[in-house]
C-alpha cells in the first residue's frame, strides 16, 4: 500500500474533514507507521565522538551558513550548553561524567527527522515535508511565521530568524536534502574524522546499532535512542552513558506527535454536525414553551372572560327574572287592588241601591 | 471619560491625554517592529517562540471576547429575553476583541501579509492552528454582521438592516459553533507539546477546559463591561438598559457561579486522569492550587453569595477577579508552565515593547468602543426600531 507522508498526516489529523470526501480514517486504528522503507538516516555513536566540532564546520560550509564569531577550532565553546540557532543547524555539547568518573561524553544536536514530524503536523500551511528519503524539509515560500512548529517540536530544533524584518525563515537541518538527493553524504557525516556518524538506510542503521551493542555490551547502554522515541526518528543514537546524562530526554514517550492532536481534531466534525441540531432543538423547545405559555395565557383569559360572561348573564337573568317577578307581583297587586276596589265599589253600590235614590244617581254618573 | 458623555469642548480630558500618549508610543513600536523585525522589540527566542502577543493578545483576548456568543446564545437560543439589552454591547466588545486579536497576530507572525496563505495557498488541516485560524476568521465575519445592524441604524440603512436582522438566529447558531471550535482549539494547540507543558496543566481535556472557561470569561466580562458602561456612558443608556442592569448582573453572576463549579470539578478530574496528585506538593503544584482555589473555587463561592444576598457590588468585583483568573490561567499554560523544564536563564519574560504593543491595542479597542457607543444605538434602542422580538 503506497501512502505518501502528506496523505498519511492528512488522514491522521483531518479525520473529520476527510469523511466528507469519503477517504478512510486511520487516526483511531491500530496501524503503526514504521517510516518509509527506503528512508535514510544517520546513526550517532557517542562512544566514538571526540568533540572536535568538524561536523559543525562541515555543516556550516555545505549549507552556506554565516561563519560563527569563534572559529570551529576553538573547543572552549564546548564548556557551554549550546543549542541549534538560526545560524547553526548542528552543535556538539560536552557532558562531564562526574558520577562515573568516565571520560566526558558528547552529544550532537540537529533535527532528528522524525518519522511522523510534530512540525509537519503542526504547520497550518504544510511548509514541512517528510520526504521519502527520510529528510524533513521546510518551504520558506509559504511560511507565515507563526512558529507553532517550534512549540510543537519535542526536540526543540527549529529556530527562527527574529532579526530579519521582511523575510524571516524557520531554520533547521535538512539532513542535507540537496546532497543526499545526489547520493552525497550529509555535510556533518562527511566531515566526521572518527566515524561517529554513519549515514545509511534507517533499517540498516538499526541493525548496525544493535550489532554494536551486542558485541560490546559493556561499552553501550542497551538502547537505540530514536528507534521508538516520538514514534521513531531518522536520526538514531547509541551511547556509552545513560542518555539522560548527555541531556537527551527520556520522558518523551513513543507516541507520534500527530496522534496527540488527532483526538481533538476528530471532535471538530462532531461539533459541526451536532451543534446545529442541539441549538435549534433548544431554540425550538423554548419557542414551543413560549407558544404554549401564550396559548395557556390566551386560554385562561378566554376562560375568565367566558366565566365572567356567564356569571354576568346569569346575574342578568336572575335580575330580569326578579324584575319580571316583581313586575308580575306588582301587576297582580295592582289587579287585586283594582279588583278589591271594584269589589268595594260594588259592595258600596249594593249598599247604595239599598239606599234607593242614591243608586240611580250613581249609575247615571257611571254612564 | 465621564466628561465625554456630557458635551465638553476640550479634547484634553485625562482619558484622551493618557490614551494619546499610549497611541504615540504604540505607533513608534509598530514602526520598529515592521522595519527591524521581531528581534528588535521582543524577547522571543528559539526556546520561547510565543510570548505575550500569543499568551495575552490571542489566548486571553479570544477568551475575554466570549461575551458575544455567550450573551447572544442566552437571549436568542435559550430564550432569556430579559437580558436582551446586554446583547449589543456584548457583540460589540466581542467584535472589537476579535479584531484586536487579528491585529495582534499581524505583529506576532513573521510575515503577516501571508496570513491568508493557510486558506488560499496550502491547507494544513492536520494543524490545530488551522482550525483556530479558520474559525477566528469566520467568527470575526459573523460578529461583524451581527454588529452591523447598529451601524446601519446609525447610518439609516433601513432595508439592509431588516435583511441582517432576519439572520439573527442563524448567525447566533453559527457563532456558537465557531466559538465552541476555536475556543477549545486554543487549548488543543498545546496538546502536541506534552514534553514542554507542566503535567498539572497539560491534559487531554485542555480543549474542554478552554471552552468551559471561555463561558466563564464571557459571563464575567459582560458583568464587568456593563459596570464600566454604566459608570461612563450612563447618559447614552435608555430605560431598558438601566432597568435590566441589575437583572443582567444577578443572572450572569448566577450562571458564572454554576459554570465555575463545573469547571472546578473537571479541573480536579484532569489531575485524577493524569494521577498527578503528588505534584501538588511542588512549587508548581502550589501555584496550581492558587489558580484552582483562588481563581476558580473562590469566585464560584463569591458569585453564589452575591446572588443569594443580592449584593451587586460583590458580584461586580468577583467578575473582575474572575477575569483576572482567566488571564492567570492562559498565562500559566502559554508562559509560566510552558518550558518549565528549562533553566531559568532560558525562560521568557516579555520585553517592555511587547507589553507596550498589548497596552496599545487594548487602548485602541477602548477608543473605538467609545467612538461607537457615543454614536450608534448600542446602549439604547434606536427610536425608529423599537424592539421587535
Amino acid at each position: 500500500m503506497s501512502i505518501t507522508r502528506r496523505k498519511f498526516l492528512g488522514w491522521l489529523g483531518a479525520a473529520g474533514l476527510s469523511t466528507t470526501v469519503g477517504t478512510a480514517v486511520d487516526a483511531a486504528s491500530n496501524k503503526q507507521f514504521k517510516g518509509y522503507a527506503e528512508g535514510s538516516g544517520v546513526l550517532f555513536d557517542n562512544t566514538r565522538c571526540i568533540g572536535c566540532r568538524k561536523c559543525e564546520e562541515g555543516c556550516n560550509k555545505v549549507n552556506e551558513l554565516p561563519l560563527p564569531e569563534r572559529s570551529f577550532d576553538d573547543l572552549s565553546v564546548l564548556e557551554n550548553r549550546r543549542r541549534t540557532t538560526a545560524k547553526t543547524y548542528t552543535v556538539v555539547n560536552r557532558y562531564e561524567q562526574v558520577s562515573s568518573s568516565k571520560a566526558p561524553a558528547y552529544r550532537k544536536i540537529q533535527c532528528n527527522h522524525c518519522l511522523e514530524p510534530a512540525c509537519a503536523s503542526a504547520c497550518f500551511v504544510r511548509a514541512f515535508t517528510k520526504n521519502k528519503n527520510g529528510a524533513v524539509t521546510y518551504d520558506a515560500s509559504v511560511c507565515v511565521g507563526c512558529r507553532y512548529c517550534m512549540i510543537a517540536c519535542p526536540f526543540e530544533i527549529p529556530t527562527y530568524e527574529y532579526d530579519r524584518a521582511f523575510t524571516p525563515r524557520v531554520m533547521k537541518c535538512t539532513m542535507c536534502y540537496p546532497r543526499i538527493s545526489k547520493d552525497l553524504l550529509p555535510g556533518c557525516v562527511e566531515a566526521c574524522p572518527t566515524e561517529a556518524l554513519t549515514f545509511g538506510k534507517r533499517v540498516d542503521l538499526i541493525r548496525i546499532g544493535r550489532e554494536r551493542i551486542r558485541r560490546f555490551p559493556e561499552r553501550y547502554v542497551d538502547h537505540i535512542y530514536g528507534e521508538y522515541e516520538m514514534g521513531g526518528t531518522s536520526w538514531l543514537y547509541i551511547s556509552g552513558v545513560p542518555f539522560k546524562e548527555v541531556g537527551m530526554r527520556e520522558d518523551l514517550g513513543i507516541t507520534p506527535a500527530p496522534k496527540l492532536t488527532s483526538g481533538a481534531l476528530s471532535g471538530v466534525p462532531i461539533v459541526v454536525g451536532l451543534w446545529p441540531v442541539l441549538l435549534t432543538g433548544i431554540y425550538a423547545i423554548n419557542k414551543r414553551k413560549e407558544k404554549i405559555e401564550l396559548q395557556d395565557k390566551q386560554q385562561a383569559v378566554a376562560d375568565a372572560l367566558a366565566k365572567a360572561n356567564a356569571e354576568a348573564e346569569s346575574k342578568l337573568k336572575e335580575a330580569m327574572e326578579k324584575s319580571k317577578k316583581e313586575k308580575e307581583a306588582a301587576i297582580e297587586k295592582a289587579v287585586s287592588k283594582a279588583l278589591e276596589e271594584a269589589a268595594k265599589a260594588q259592595s258600596e253600590e249594593t249598599a247604595d241601591a239599598q239606599a234607593g235614590e242614591a243608586t240611580k244617581e250613581a249609575s247615571e254618573e257611571d254612564a | 471619560m465621564s466628561d465625554d458623555a456630557t458635551t465638553t469642548k476640550s479634547y484634553f480630558t485625562p482619558f484622551n491625554i493618557i490614551a494619546g500618549i499610549i497611541v504615540i508610543i504604540g505607533l513608534f513600536i509598530t514602526a520598529l517592529r515592521f522595519t527591524k523585525g521581531l528581534g528588535a522589540v521582543t524577547n522571543l527566542s528559539d526556546y520561547n517562540p510565543w510570548g505575550i502577543w500569543i499568551g495575552f493578545d490571542l489566548l486571553v483576548g479570544v477568551a475575554l471576547a466570549a461575551g458575544g456568543y455567550v450573551t447572544s446564545a442566552a437571549v436568542y437560543i435559550f430564550g432569556m429575553k430579559r437580558y436582551h439589552s446586554a446583547v449589543r454591547p456584548a457583540i460589540l466588545t466581542g467584535f472589537l476583541g476579535y479584531a484586536l486579536v487579528v491585529a495582534a497576530l499581524n505583529y506576532d507572525v513573521g510575515r503577516p501579509w501571508r496570513l491568508p496563505y493557510p486558506f488560499i495557498v496550502q491547507q494544513g488541516t492536520t494543524s490545530l492552528l488551522f482550525e483556530v485560524a479558520a474559525c477566528v476568521a469566520l467568527y470575526l465575519t459573523v460578529l461583524f454582521i451581527e454588529f452591523s445592524p447598529a451601524a446601519m441604524e446609525w447610518l439609516g440603512l433601513k432595508r439592509a438592516r431588516s435583511v441582517v436582522v432576519k439572520l439573527t438566529l442563524l448567525l447566533t447558531i453559527f457563532g456558537v459553533i465557531l466559538s465552541t471550535l476555536h475556543q477549545s482549539s486554543l487549548g488543543a494547540l498545546f496538546l502536541i507539546a506534552p514534553a514542554k507543558l507542566h503535567p498539572l496543566w497539560y491534559s487531554p481535556y485542555l480543549p474542554v477546559f478552554f471552552f468551559v472557561s471561555s463561558i466563564i470569561a464571557g459571563l464575567s466580562m459582560v458583568i464587568f463591561e456593563s459596570t464600566l458602561s454604566h459608570r461612563y456612558f450612563a447618559a447614552k443608556m435608555d430605560e431598558a438598559h438601566k432597568k435590566e442592569k441589575d437583572t443582567v448582573t444577578l443572572g450572569f453572576g448566577k450562571a458564572a457561579s454554576l459554570v465555575l463549579s463545573g469547571y472546578f470539578i473537571i479541573k480536579v478530574i484532569g489531575i485524577s486522569e493524569g494521577n498527578h496528585w503528588h505534584l501538588l506538593g511542588t512549587s508548581y503544584g502550589l501555584w496550581f492550587l492558587v489558580e484552582i482555589f483562588g481563581f476558580v473555587a473562590l469566585p464560584c463561592f463569591l458569585f453564589a453569595i452575591g446572588v443569594r444576598e443580592k449584593k451587586l457590588n460583590l458580584i461586580k468585583w468577583t467578575a473582575v477577579w474572575t477575569v483576572l483568573g482567566i488571564i492567570v490561567n492562559r498565562f500559566n499554560i502559554c508562559l509560566v508552565a510552558f518550558n518549565w523544564h528549562l533553566p531559568s536563564s532560558e525562560r521568557y519574560f516579555p520585553h517592555w515593547m511587547e507589553i507596550g504593543i498589548s497596552v496599545f491595542l487594548v487602548t485602541v479597542g477602548l477608543i473605538v468602543y467609545r467612538f461607537i457607543v457615543t454614536r450608534m444605538p448600542i446602549l439604547y434602542a434606536h427610536p425608529d426600531y423599537p424592539e421587535e422580538h
